[in-house]
């Protein structure tokens, strides 16, 4: 399956781990990814910051870039912040009038034009499980992820304000879902989709570090053994910043964040070194040692018999 | 106060007759699409989603309220839009389906317009990020924190220090900028797009 | 055609026309330049359907021996039937009366004087040429059968019953659960009175139950209607019970004896259990159990068979099948009620993943003396009695993603809840989450007062999310509602023990269907359509089925027994009648031309074209027909035609509207 393909600033550099482990997951998964010609920096939050058209008319840029691939529709965004804003653009310049007009005149003046619709964006969880499919990730995986304990963790940007509608805002489960079928397991971590901060450890470290903080605790407190990202923002300030956190609010977490892509490529039975593993801050050694480790069973709680458990039943809830 | 011809972007009213706007209306003709911002109900579901709700001057609700009473100097005075993270809870969780997160990105460029508000950080911030995009068309960390750092934290720049060592050890920072093929393209593109907004007031 | 007498008459309505429409040229201009096509007088007056405009009318047909007339005024659909009494009382056939729109047509939706005036006058020529081919026609009456069905057994419907029955009618009530009471069966208190639901309804449901004009059905679904008003055909499938209903005397071993225990859904909403045969609740009328055959031993592996072992009057009948009922009536009642929002829906309120999250339902259930706790408030334990409780309104309501409407009931419900708790757990902290207070009924804002008195802690907010992700100290182990206090002007996060969420009303899941068997129209919501929102809220745009409660919108109990009683009062006024008049505006098929293809058979949406085999010939019953065209256009022979309606009637008026009768005649200058 061929796709056009938009890294990233981050994956240039900060988050290499996340471009090399992509790419090794790509050629059994049998995605062919083409990097989009000269694209540019998305903008992330600070450009629409402080301007609109402008704004727009630099993300449009790189629609237009991708557009000249021709009949790849589909571009892969393994980042969540550039996947929204590319998708946001292609919205709203199909939608306002006068924003399009701008824009346009503006990208004539690169020697460039783009029709709205031409290019969908897509985040890379996306085409991996939809696309690609559990079933056929599942044939791949040849050492199962027995013994993690592992804590999904979205971000807020892949599933809102929910582009395409392929997994729930609040409540998401295709990374669940992925990491099952890769063998670990998965606890339900109420704080999933809740957002890492951005940019906000900067502007203000306190408010920063307190929603790092909530995220640590919250997958620690399920004792899970790893976070697993899905966006460089996200694993940079879970990871680059945990020691900071740490030293913030006296605690001493070490909770290892990793992309979904790498751990992909470890049930695949790939290398770690090839991987990416190494450039994490919070170390992936222990999460490493421990696949494949039986986990002592834990102790079940004491069964209360039928005539002493007055609990009440529990609402259905349909298929995850 | 923007002088803008009515009927833009509302459907209500369809003379075309000049007259000064009110800023709810100033808000919503500078919010790209239709923000839907007079539809509130002044719920509170906004702020009571919001991750950074406690660091705010206002909630986003209050904030709200006050541009439909055209409380402009302190609406942009305001913290608010700056301690806006953009998680979309707000927005997908409004039952008026308002684009709130548009419309702090919105309040963010008037408020740097109008020079009212104090902390200069988080506009530095977003300044220092765009001077590299716009020079070299690729993000650029290093030159972003140094010049930051130096400039609103250099005290603070000694407790950085372990995570810049860390992530130069880690490699996971370039030391030099780099530049996509076409900056000159895209000089002319954001030129011309800046050119346009001040025109047409958009 | 022999010549006509045309009066035109062209109502000022106030300003509501003449403020657009220069009336009073109208009028000439229809005197003059329509004096060749029949017009012998055109009049403009303030309020034609004021007594005195409607004298002005009949004494012209008296004096000036008026044939046809056009009123040019509001639209039909308010005062055709005005003018065309108003015609019948000076002698003239109704039906050779036109009332033609140049309100909501024109003068409401045009802001050009000039213009408007303009089509004014093309409209009024429209009309007086299509009245040139109006025939004079005579309704048709229809004897109205004096049973009335009523599907739903809720408060609505029991109320339509015995006020029904009582006047010495025969009723049916067709009820899909076991026993009648709907969702006021389940209960516990009402508000603002805080009577107990069961008692003041267990002897509506008794008198329902033991009166000898109501055949109850329950166990039971209406499968087809046929018919048309005074005299409808229903078909209901009585499921089959199991059970020998002139042998059991309802002492209920049977229930007590079944080993197979299963979750009740319905009536304990989840929260309790019940057995393979079972009666919902003791109090249900009738008294006879059911067997869920889905769930019962014998009808999964064919052995246990223990109720039937233990029966003393040998009442047990497996072998029992569905009974297919026919039964006639004159007009039907639908009071079937709502369903509740799914809080599923709405994920970050935590209902079904955290446990101490209940719906309205399961509250109700928890707090009834007669529910699966025996009336002890606990959390999902079963023990634990809940120290600090939130109550959430608006879920699923006033949200454009899930249902735009307000549900009329929850900031009630949720005030008595509030109460509830206090009483049921002394010394708990109550928390109230709410946009705004909606209190309007007698005693209602007095309930609130009351809240207030108790101590009820409210909070102007929209609970943001309900999560047991503990941020701060004190919130370990508890469940977190995050909200923003609107009045304080601060996000909070209060921990409790306990959040009952207030869900929306929402219509019945098959309601839509149960609608298209009717032949009646759902709203964009799903609600039932009444024929008036304002003034007509129990009838249809079907004549002779009728709605009540909730199932034309979320309503309190005062309210849906109001509509049910209006409901009756409406039917026993058609079945006093005797024969009801239906609209002779009705579609013909011509013989001569019908070539039997039968394409309008199966396009009728009344089943009101029947097909004669040995004549080759289809035939339109006139009795269900209601006019709505659909066979007239469709026929490719041209062989229909509708009275009223007529082919001619139509392109006469296009040729009036432009005004191509105009140059027809010689005009005056």
């Amino acid at each position: 399956m061929k796709y056009s393909f938009f890294p990233g600033c981050s994956l240039e550099r900060n988050a290499a781990a996340y471009l090399q482990s992509t790419l090794a997951i790509a050629k059994p998964l049998d995605l062919d990814f083409q990097e989009v010609e000269d694209w540019n920096c998305c903008g992330a939050t600070e450009y629409i910051s402080l301007n609109k058209t402008a704004a727009f008319a630099l993300i449009a840029r790189n629609l237009a870039q991708a557009a000249k691939a021709d009949g790849l529709k589909e571009m892969a965004v393994p980042c969540s912040a550039c996947y929204l804003n590319l998708r946001k653009v292609d919205k709203y310049l199909g939608e306002d009038a006068r924003l399009y007009k701008n824009v346009s005149t503006a990208l004539a003046a690169g020697g460039l034009s783009y029709q709205p619709g031409s290019v969908t964006a897509r985040h890379l969880l996306d085409i991996v499980v939809n696309d690609v499919g559990y079933s056929a990730i599942q044939a791949k995986v040849t050492k199962p992820l027995k013994g993690l304990r592992l804590a999904p963790y979205y971000g807020c940007f892949i599933v809102r304000p929910g582009f395409g509608e392929w997994d729930s805002q609040e409540y998401p489960t295709s990374l669940d879902r992925l990491l099952k079928v890769l063998g670990a397991e998965v606890i339900d971590f109420p704080m999933k989709a809740h957002c890492c901060g951005g940019h906000m450890t900067q502007v203000s470290e306190a408010t920063g570090m307190e929603m790092i903080r909530r995220l640590i605790k919250g997958a620690v407190d399920y004792r899970a053994d790893a976070i697993v990202t899905v966006c460089p923002m996200c694993q940079m300030n879970l990871d680059a910043f945990q020691p900071n956190m740490n030293r913030f609010f006296r605690t001493s977490y070490q909770m290892p964040i990793l992309y979904f892509t790498q751990m992909m490529g470890i049930a695949f039975g790939m290398d770690a070194a090839a991987l990416g593993f190494g450039s994490e801050f919070i170390s992936a050694r222990p999460v490493l040692a421990k696949i494949g480790v039986e986990a002592p069973p834990e102790q079940p709680a004491p069964k209360k018999s039928r005539r002493d458990d007055k609990s009440l039943p529990m609402p259905k809830m349909g298929e995850q | 106060m923007t002088i803008l011809t009515v009927g833009s972007s509302h459907a209500a009213s369809p003379q075309a007759v000049s007259k000064p706007l009110t800023f709810l209306e100033e808000v919503e003709a500078a919010t790209p699409g239709n923000s839907r911002l007079s539809m509130c109900i002044q719920c509170g579901t906004c702020g009571g989603s919001c991750p950074s709700a406690a660091d705010m001057d206002h909630t986003p609700r209050q904030i709200f309220a006050m541009i439909r009473a055209g409380l402009r100097d302190e609406v942009l005075s305001s913290n608010t839009p700056w301690f806006c993270v953009s998680c979309y809870y707000c927005t997908v969780r409004c039952p008026q389906e308002i684009h709130i997160t548009d419309i702090m990105y919105t309040l963010k460029r008037l408020s740097v317009q109008a020079r009212k508000y104090d902390d200069s950080r988080a506009p530095d911030f977003s300044r220092q990020f765009i001077t590299w995009v716009e020079n070299y068309g690729r993000a650029y960390e290093l030159g972003l924190m140094s010049l930051f750092i130096l400039r609103h934290n250099p005290f603070g720049a000694i407790r950085m220090a372990p995570m810049g060592m860390g992530m130069v050890t880690k490699g996971r920072l370039d030391f030099t900028p780099k530049s996509i093929k076409g900056i000159d393209g895209l000089k002319a593109i954001l030129a011309k797009a800046k050119e346009l907004e001040v025109s047409n007031e958009v | 055609m022999s010549e006509q007498r045309i009066g035109v008459y062209v109502c000022h309505c106030g300003s509501n026309i003449a403020g657009m429409v220069d009336v009073a040229d109208v009028a000439q201009w229809a005197a003059g330049h329509l004096k060749d096509r029949g017009v012998v007088i055109a009049r403009d007056y303030k309020f034609m359907c004021s007594s005195t405009g409607q004298e002005l009318i009949e004494k012209d047909i008296k004096d000036l021996g008026l044939t046809r007339v056009v009123v040019a005024a509001c639209s039909p659909h308010l005062h055709e039937a005005t003018f065309r009494k108003a015609c019948a009382n000076a002698g003239l056939n109704p039906y050779l009366c036109e009332l033609v729109s140049i309100r909501e047509q024109d003068s409401w939706v045009h802001t050009d004087r000039a213009a408007a005036t303009e089509k004014a006058k093309a409209i009024v020529s429209g009309g007086v040429e299509r009245v040139r081919y109006n025939e004079p026609l005579e309704p048709l009456t229809v004897p109205i059968h004096p049973a009335t069905l009523i599907v739903g057994g809720g408060i609505a419907g029991i109320q339509a019953a015995l006020e029904i029955a009582d006047a010495g009618f025969p009723v049916y009530l067709v009820e899909k659960e076991p026993s009648i009471g709907g969702h006021m069966a389940q209960f516990d208190k009402t508000f603002p009175t805080l009577d107990c639901s069961a008692c003041i309804l267990t002897p509506k449901m008794v008198s329902v139950g033991s009166h000898p004009n109501i055949t109850m059905m329950t166990w039971s679904e209406v499968e087809k209607v046929e018919g048309y008003v005074g005299n409808f055909t229903v078909t209901v499938r009585k499921k089959a019970r199991s059970v020998n209903t002139d042998l059991c005397t309802g002492c209920g071993v049977c229930q007590e004896k079944c080993p197979r225990r299963v979750i009740d859904d319905v009536y304990e909403a989840g929260l309790g259990y019940r057995k393979a045969i079972y009666t919902p609740f003791p109090q249900a009328v009738p008294k006879w159990p059911v067997i869920d055959r889905e769930n019962c031993i014998f009808f999964e592996r064919g052995t246990c068979k223990a109720c039937q072992k233990f029966c003393p009057t040998g009442a047990i009948a497996f072998e029992q099948q569905d009974e297919i009922v026919t039964i006639n009536v004159g007009n039907i009642i639908l009071a079937t009620g709502f369903d509740l929002f799914d809080p599923r829906r709405i994920p970050q309120y935590g209902y079904g993943r955290l446990a101490n999250v209940f719906t309205s339902l399961e509250f109700e259930r928890l707090s009834n003396a007669a529910g699966p706790t025996n009336g002890h408030v606990v959390l999902r334990d079963g023990v634990t009695e809940p120290q600090q409780v939130a109550i959430v309104h608006c879920v699923g309501s006033r949200d454009r993603k899930y249902n735009n409407y307000c549900s009329n009931i929850c900031c009630m419900q949720s005030l008595k809840f509030a109460h509830l708790v206090k009483e049921h757990c002394p010394g708990a902290t109550v928390y109230q989450f709410y946009i705004d207070m909606r209190t309007p009924s007698k005693g209602y804002d007095e309930f609130y007062q009351r809240g207030l008195e108790e101590g009820t802690l409210f909070v102007r907010g929209r609970v943001a999310e309900v999560t047991d992700a503990a941020r701060l100290p004190g919130e370990e182990g508890k469940l977190i509602v995050q909200v923003e206090d609107t009045l304080a002007g601060k996000q909070r996060r209060i921990p409790v023990d306990m959040v009952i969420l207030s869900c929306g009303l929402e219509p019945r899941r098959g309601a839509k269907e149960l609608a298209k068997v009717f032949g009646i129209s759902c709203s964009a919501d799903g609600w039932y359509i009444e024929k008036h929102p304002k003034l007509d809220p129990i009838a249809t745009m079907t004549e002779g089925i009728f709605i009540a409660g909730c199932a034309q919108g979320p309503k309190d109990i005062p309210a849906s027994v109001a509509q049910g009683a209006a409901a009756a009062a409406r039917v026993l006024g058609r079945i006093q009648q005797k024969q009801i008049a239906l609209e002779p505006i009705r579609a013909t098929v011509n013989e001569d031309k019908c070539s039997g293809c039968r394409v309008c058979n199966e396009l009728c949406p009344y089943n009101a074209i029947v097909f004669h085999a040995d004549r080759g010939v289809s035939e339109v019953n006139p009795a269900l027909c209601q006019g709505c065209g659909t066979c007239v256009a469709a026929c490719p022979a041209g062989a229909i035609s509708g009275t009223g309606f007529s082919n001619e009637q139509i392109f006469a008026q296009l040729d009036g509207l432009l005004m191509n009768n105009i140059s027809k005649s010689s005009v005056p200058a």
